[in-house]
Parts: structure tokens; sequence; C-alpha cells
């Protein structure tokens, strides 16, 4: 009874949200290019949401995120090439079982490889898990970079070409909200507890009955898992991957995004994603061309300013309603 | 080199705790600094390396004032986005074409390089010059901060912040003072760097920097000699990595080497490993 | 005996922190430890609660072997502390302080807390009603929104015990409860102890500089110096006891100097 009223629960925002993008796009009152940026939003605020899990909530500095979308990106986009190889592009088409599938697979992938990242790692305290991840990181750009040389489909520094588009609004949207219930439900339970008194005091967790390792590692690796669902719907959205995407660099980007909007903030990452995302894109549109470089001065500054301004993240620690705590008001 | 750069992010992880992310940057505006002091105004080496140090040191005094010093009491993530958004800020508004531009610039060579081969091993002069810079930066920071009134309130303060002040230290003019010190040594690394491999760019200072950072925890972050330990076995590795292997993965090595080094002894290898008291 | 420690050793470096220790406790007791400074009290609770492991020697839990078992693992077992130093999770409600603490107890699983089941919710339920207890054992039902780090200091040392609570131990061990508080506080707190050692039927061990509080609550006391047990007995023999004196006050030395490098 309770499964069938949270399963309506979760496919009703579906529908209406990517129902009313659907229509609007239909309409052309969206052009095609918005379409693509809110999907990439989306796709965006699902990895960051993944980050914040790892640390928002439980306090894991980890800088190699987009390491960890990379690994799930390239993933998924290898399994429907060879997919596609084999049967054809109609059979990839004519069902979503596949892309499913090799989206799963990205996100397992990323898991499965953050599980082996974290066994070592997860016992080095703050700022060095930090560089350790970072290192971590431009280790897998080389790979990425020196990918051809075992697998020459994944292409290396020259990009992955050819992957079929596969990733459209209602892809992009479920993902979004998938992960948002995902997330709050996990949070608001006993477990997302566990992961948030590892961030306040790990001894005093660990004295409390918490597990301390286990969990980092199953937070490590979920929101890992997070990351890689999200590189893999990347990849199918602009059907081209390149080593230079999942640069350390583009880690800070994605933590820049977090703790914009609050470290253990689930409303706060959904508007930076969104705002991140619109104010990069808009800004290629809103500025003259020749003064596109300003981009990368102006989101600084910005930046700068709004770390000043808010040290504890635009939103501090409210929430929007749906995404509070429900047993306890 | 990476040992310059590091000494300067040890320095400052030391005393406040903060990756100092623009590290890197300020490395490459001394050498953008040289660059117009060689190319332009023709001035002497000496006045070269004065300019660029100076220049340096002062960026990163203001990059401090106005970024940094609000939020010493704020979370430390928040100082340290600042930090990457200084960095970015840096790296994006210098290659705009009205400040230093996009392109990469020849180095002009101050002085010929020449190769000497002692015993076997062949190395060029401006080598030797970086080495010999290294050391002598590295007995003079020795000497700053063991032996004079502001290395001792540089160790007090990386002690506990609070307190210091409390015993008559000026915590944020020792922070300064640190800041404009490593940021020194990263506008001397800056020219040295140009010497060295004659092409700048505004983004130069990304990858030397990072790899600063990791020579510094290599060896023990905080530590002045583990700095300049980490900077020599990172240095090796590469040149070994590029030698033996490919240079491909060069810039991976580095990193595989920090990673088992951490796995090994968590505070790098001179670093002491404080266990925290319940 | 529910809790019995043997020939417990630790070093640090050349430092015998902990130097054979051998204790009992028996079942629904009340013990202090005292000492001076640096006796290695907090130690021994440390190594006990799993965070030190000891370097020889044998912890026992009723008749289970505990030694070098990680923390969490001697939480389940039923041991539950608090800390001298006060470590709350500071930026969390004084409600999911008590609730972090009901973890090992709560008994549904991840899947459960994803798809939000039926069992999800009525254990839910059934930790807010335990929590609401503890709470009201300790008067803080009213400040359960709060954030731990805004509490008084007196209320953040009751939050302490109220969360150690939560894990449902048997054997409670409180870090210097007193610490920092004025006579009257300690009054209170002496009751709150007597009391949740009846209703919950703790053992209860406790370190403690304040002598009202040791010798008016604990029924036997256990005296450390240097890592070692020096005395053990009864409050008023252990007050008479000429080793114990030795160790607070030390043997008389040379008189009080004024410091010369400061002239003024």
């Amino acid at each position: 009874m309770n499964l069938l009223k949270n399963i309506a629960k979760a496919v009703l925002p579906f529908a209406v949200l990517s129902g009313l993008l659907l229509f609007l796009s239909a309409r052309e009152i969206l052009n095609p290019y918005w379409v693509q940026i809110l999907q990439l939003a989306c796709i965006v605020a699902v990895s960051a949401l993944g980050l914040n899990l790892i640390y928002g909530f439980t306090g894991l500095f980890s800088l190699g995120h987009a390491a960890f979308y990379g690994v799930g990106a390239y993933t998924a986009a290898l399994l429907t090439k060879l997919y596609v190889g084999a049967y054809g592009d109609e059979a990839l088409l004519a069902t979503g079982a596949v892309f499913l599938g090799s989206l799963f697979a990205g996100g397992f992938a990323a898991a499965l490889l953050a599980c082996l990242v974290g066994l070592p790692t997860l016992r080095l305290t703050s700022d060095y898990l930090g560089i350790a991840t970072l290192g971590f990181g431009v280790i897998m750009k080389v790979l990425f970079d020196n990918a051809d040389s075992i697998v020459p489909q994944l292409g290396g520094a020259r990009g992955m070409t050819g992957i079929a588009r596969m990733t459209g609004i209602p892809w992009a949207v479920a993902a979004l909200v998938a992960a948002v219930l995902v997330i709050r439900n996990l949070v608001h339970s006993t477990y997302g507890r566990a992961l948030v008194a590892i961030r306040e005091d790990e001894v005093a967790a660990a004295a409390m009955g918490v597990d301390t390792f286990r969990y980092k590692l199953i937070g490590f690796t979920a929101g890992c898992a997070f990351a890689g669902v999200a590189g893999g719907l990347y990849a199918h959205l602009y059907t081209f991957l390149h080593p230079s995407t999942f640069d350390f660099l583009k880690s800070f980007d994605v933590l820049m995004i977090v703790v914009l909007g609050g470290l253990g903030n689930i409303s706060g990452t959904l508007v930076a994603s969104f705002a991140w995302v619109f104010l990069l894109e808009g800004m290629r549109v809103a500025l003259p061309p020749e003064y596109i470089e300003f981009r990368w001065v102006l989101i600084p500054l910005l930046l700068i300013v709004t770390m000043l301004v808010r040290p504890r993240g635009l939103f501090g620690v409210r929430e929007f309603p749906f995404l509070r705590s429900k047993v306890y008001r | 080199m990476y040992a310059l750069i590091a000494l300067g992010y040890t320095m400052v992880y030391g005393i406040v705790r903060l990756i100092n992310f623009a590290h890197g940057d300020v490395f490459m505006v001394g050498a953008f600094l040289a660059f117009y002091a060689v190319e332009k105004f023709h001035l002497p080496l000496p006045a070269v390396f004065a300019l660029a140090a100076g220049g340096a040191a002062f960026l990163a005094v203001v990059i401090d004032q106005v970024a940094y010093r609000p939020l010493r009491n704020a979370p430390k993530i928040a100082a340290l986005i600042t930090a990457i958004g200084v960095s970015l800020f840096l790296e994006y508004f210098t290659a705009l074409h009205q400040v230093f531009g996009p392109n990469y610039y020849a180095f002009p060579r101050p002085f010929r390089v020449v190769s000497l081969e002692i015993g076997g091993i062949t190395f060029t002069n401006i080598q030797g010059i970086i080495l010999l810079a290294t050391l002598v930066s590295l007995g003079a920071l020795q000497y700053v901060v063991f032996r004079t009134k502001v290395g001792r309130g540089m160790r007090a303060v990386s002690h506990d912040y609070v307190t210091a002040g409390l015993m008559g230290v000026n915590a944020n003019a020792v922070i300064s003072f640190t800041f404009a010190l490593g940021a020194a040594l990263a506008g001397v690394g800056g020219v040295l760097y140009g010497i060295a491999y004659p092409q700048i760019n505004t983004f130069m200072g990304v990858m030397p920097g990072l790899k600063a950072f990791t020579a510094a925890v290599l060896g023990g972050i905080g530590n002045i000699p583990g700095a300049v330990l980490g900077a020599l076995i990172m240095g090796q590795s590469e040149t070994m990595t590029t030698a033996y292997l490919s240079s491909t993965y060069r810039d991976g090595i580095a990193f595989v080497l920090l990673i088992a080094v951490l796995l090994w002894k968590p505070a790098g290898i001179l670093g002491k490993s404080r266990t925290e008291k319940v | 005996m529910i809790l019995e420690v043997r020939g417990l050793t630790l070093r640090f470096g050349g430092i015998r922190a902990l130097d054979g220790v051998d204790f009992g406790i028996g079942q629904g007791e009340l013990a202090g430890i005292i000492g001076p400074n640096g006796s290695g009290k907090t130690t021994l609770f440390n190594a006990i609660t799993g965070i030190y492991r000891p370097d020889r020697g044998s912890i026992e839990m009723s008749e289970e072997e505990i030694t070098g078992l990680p923390p969490h693992e001697i939480t389940r077992r039923g041991i539950a502390r608090t800390f001298q130093n006060i470590r709350l999770f500071r930026d969390l409600t004084v409600v999911d302080n008590v609730r972090i603490a009901h973890h090992p107890h709560v008994r549904y699983g991840p899947a459960d807390a994803l798809f939000r089941t039926g069992a999800f919710y009525r254990e839910e339920r059934r930790t807010r009603e335990q929590v609401e207890e503890y709470l009201t054992i300790f008067s803080l039902q009213d400040r359960r929104k709060e954030l731990a780090r805004n509490l008084p200091y007196g209320d953040q040392r009751k939050l302490e015990i109220a969360r150690a609570l939560a894990s449902c131990p048997r054997v409670l061990l409180l870090d210097e409860p007193a610490a920092g508080m004025n006579p009257s506080e300690v009054g209170t707190l002496m009751e709150f102890i007597l009391g949740i050692r009846k209703r919950f039927s703790l053992t209860v061990l406790l370190i403690e500089h304040q002598m009202r509080l040791v010798m008016g609550i604990c029924e036997r006391l256990i005296v450390m110096d240097f890592g070692q047990v020096i005395a053990r007995g009864l409050p008023a023999e252990i007050r008479k006891d000429p080793k114990v004196i030795e160790a607070y006050l030390g043997k008389p030395v040379g008189g009080v100097r004024g410091n010369k490098s400061c002239d003024r």
C-alpha cells in the first residue's frame, strides 16, 4: 500500500515536469538549445547531489568527482556503442531498456571504482583525502587520454565520437527526480543520520555505535554512483566525449556548486546547479562575441563575492518544504 | 623548480591551513612581470628578479587582504572555494587581450644557456642556477622561521592562531608576511621557469602549482625541508617516467607516487602524524 | 563481574600511559575512578571503548572478550560513554544528537528507507518516542529543536549523557560529568545519575575530580597514578590511604620563588 503510494508520489513530479517541458519545446517556446541546456542542468544537478552526499553530508573532502563522472560516461557510452555495433541503431532506439541498462552500468562502474579507491584512501583525514582524490582525478585524466591504446573505441586524447543521442527531457528529469528522492529519503533515515554524525565528529559517532569506516565507504560509493549515472546521461546528450571534460578542474566546478548551495543542503545544490549552468550558458548568449572570454572573469568574481557574503552557502540550512524531514516537525 | 613553489604552499598551509590554489597563478604573474621587464624595459637581471619577487609578494598580500582575511573565522571550505575563485579569476583575467593576452609568449633569454658535463652527467647552467636558488631560499627560510622574531611569530600562529594573538603576536601581520614571502619565492620561480622553458602563458601556473602542492604534501605539508625533498622526488620521478615510459603518463605518475606515500605515511615523508586527543 | 579489566597496558612512545591496570565492576555497581591529572584515567576509558588499542591485557564484558574490537562493536555490546571535553554533534539539533545514538537499534534496512515502507515509519516513530523519553528525563524536551552548540554548558553535559543512554548501554562510562558545574548543578547531576542507574538498571563507572560527587554517590573507588591502580576500596578507606594522599599532594619541595625574568 505504502509502496504504491510512494511510487505514485515519485511519478507525479516526473510526469508534470517532463510533460511541461516537452509541451514547451513542442510549441517552440523553448528552442532546442535551451532544451539541451535544461537537460545539462539536470545532469549537473544529479552529479552535484552525489558530491553533496559525499562532502556535504558525510564530510569527506573529495576533489575527484569529475573522474567518476567520466568513468560513468565512458562505460555507458562504450556499452551502447558496442550494442549498436552488434544490432544497429534501430534496436537501441526501439526500447529504452538498453540505455537504462548502460546508465546503471555507468553508475555501477563508478561505484565499483569508488569502492576500490575508497578502501585505502578513506582512512586519510580531510585535506589529505582531498589531495589524494585530486591526484586520483589527474591519474584518471591521464588514463582517459591513453584509453585508446587499450580499447580503441574510447578514442583517447582525440575524443570519443559517434555515441547515440539517447538522453532527452524525460530521461534527464527522471534521473533528477530519482536522485532527489533517493537522497532525501536516505538523509532523513537512520543511515543518513549516521553519515551526518561522521561529518560532525567521527570519534563520537563511533562511540555511538556507528561503523564509521563502513558508512564513509557507503557514502562515498553512493555519491560516486550518482556521478556515474550523470556521466552516462551526459555522454548520450552530447554524443561526444573528450578527456578534458573530466579534468580535475571540472571537479572544482561541482565542488563550487555544492558549496555555493550550502553543504548538506539539497535545495541549495539544486538551485546552484541550475544557476551555474544557466549563468555559464546564458552569458554565452547574452555577452557580445568579443566579450565572451569575460565569462570566466565574471564567474570567479561572483563566486568570491558570494563566499564573502554568505560563507555557509546561499541557502544555509533552509530546505524546500518537500525536502524536510516528515517524522519530526 | 617545484621546490620554490612548494615552499610557498607549505608555508601558507602550515600557518592558516588553507590550500592556496591561487599560488600557482601568483607564480604565473611573476613570470609575466619578468617577461615585460626584460622584453619592454630591458632591465638588468637582478632588477628582473627583484621586480618579479616584489610584484608577486604584493599581489599575494592583496589577495590575502581582500579574499582570505574576511573568511578567517568562516568554515575552511569557504576560503578554499574563494582560493579557487581567485585562481580562476587570475587565469582568465590575465588571459584577456587587454591584460597579458591568451597566447604563448616567447620568453627572451637574458643569458646563453650552456651545457656542462661533469662526471658523465650533463646539465645546463640554468639548472644549476635553479638548484642554487632553491638551496639558498631553503637556507634563508630556515633562518627566518627558526632564528628571527617574525619566524617565531609564524610558528606560534601556525600552532594556535587565537592564543598567538593573545600572546601579543600580530597574527594578521604574520600571515601577510607569510603570504608575501611564499609569493616572492614563487615570483623568483616564475622567472627561472621563463628562462628554463622559454614559453609562458597565463595558464602555465595550473599544473606546476598543483604538482608543487603535491610535492609539499608528499614531503609533509607545513614542513620546509619536506617541501624541497618532495619536490626533488617528484622532479626525478617525472624525468624518469618521460625517459623510460612515455611523456603522456608523466602527469599521472606524480600522483600515483603521492597516493602511495600517503597510504604509507598519512602525513607525508617528513610530516609528523598527530594523533587526536580524545 | 560485568566489566573485567586485566593487566591492561598501553604505551605512547616511551611513556606507559597504562601500566598493568586490573579491576572489575559488578553488575549494578556505581564506581568512581580518581587520580591526579595525567594519571591515565581518560586513557583507560579510551582503551575500554576501543578508541585506543591496548598493547597488552584484556577487557571482558559479561565474560566476553572485547579487547581490540572497534569502538562501534564495543558500543553494540553495551558500553556507552561521555567525553571529558564534550563531543556533541555541534551543528545538529538536540533531537538528532540523541537519535543518532539509537542507530544500532533501528530495525529497518536501507531499502525501507529509500522506499519509505511501513517498517520505516513504524521504526522512526518508535525511535521518536524513545528519544522523547530520554529528553524528558533530562528536561531537555523544550530545547529539542535547538542546535547542540547553542545549549548552555550544563545542558550540553546532560545531552551527552542522554545521547549515551540512547545507545541502550548496560555499562555507562562518564568522563568528568561534573566538570565546570556549580555546586547546585552538581547536586542535580548526582540525582540524575542515581535516577538513571535505577531506571535503566545500569552499571556506572565515572571519572571525577569533584570530591563531593565522588564521595557522595560512588560505592567504590579506584585510584590511579602514573598509569597504575594504586588503591581501591570504599570511599571512607580511600580518604585515609597514605599512598593516595601522597599522589595528590606530593612530597613537599622547596619554597615558592618569584619569576625573575619579568622585572617590573
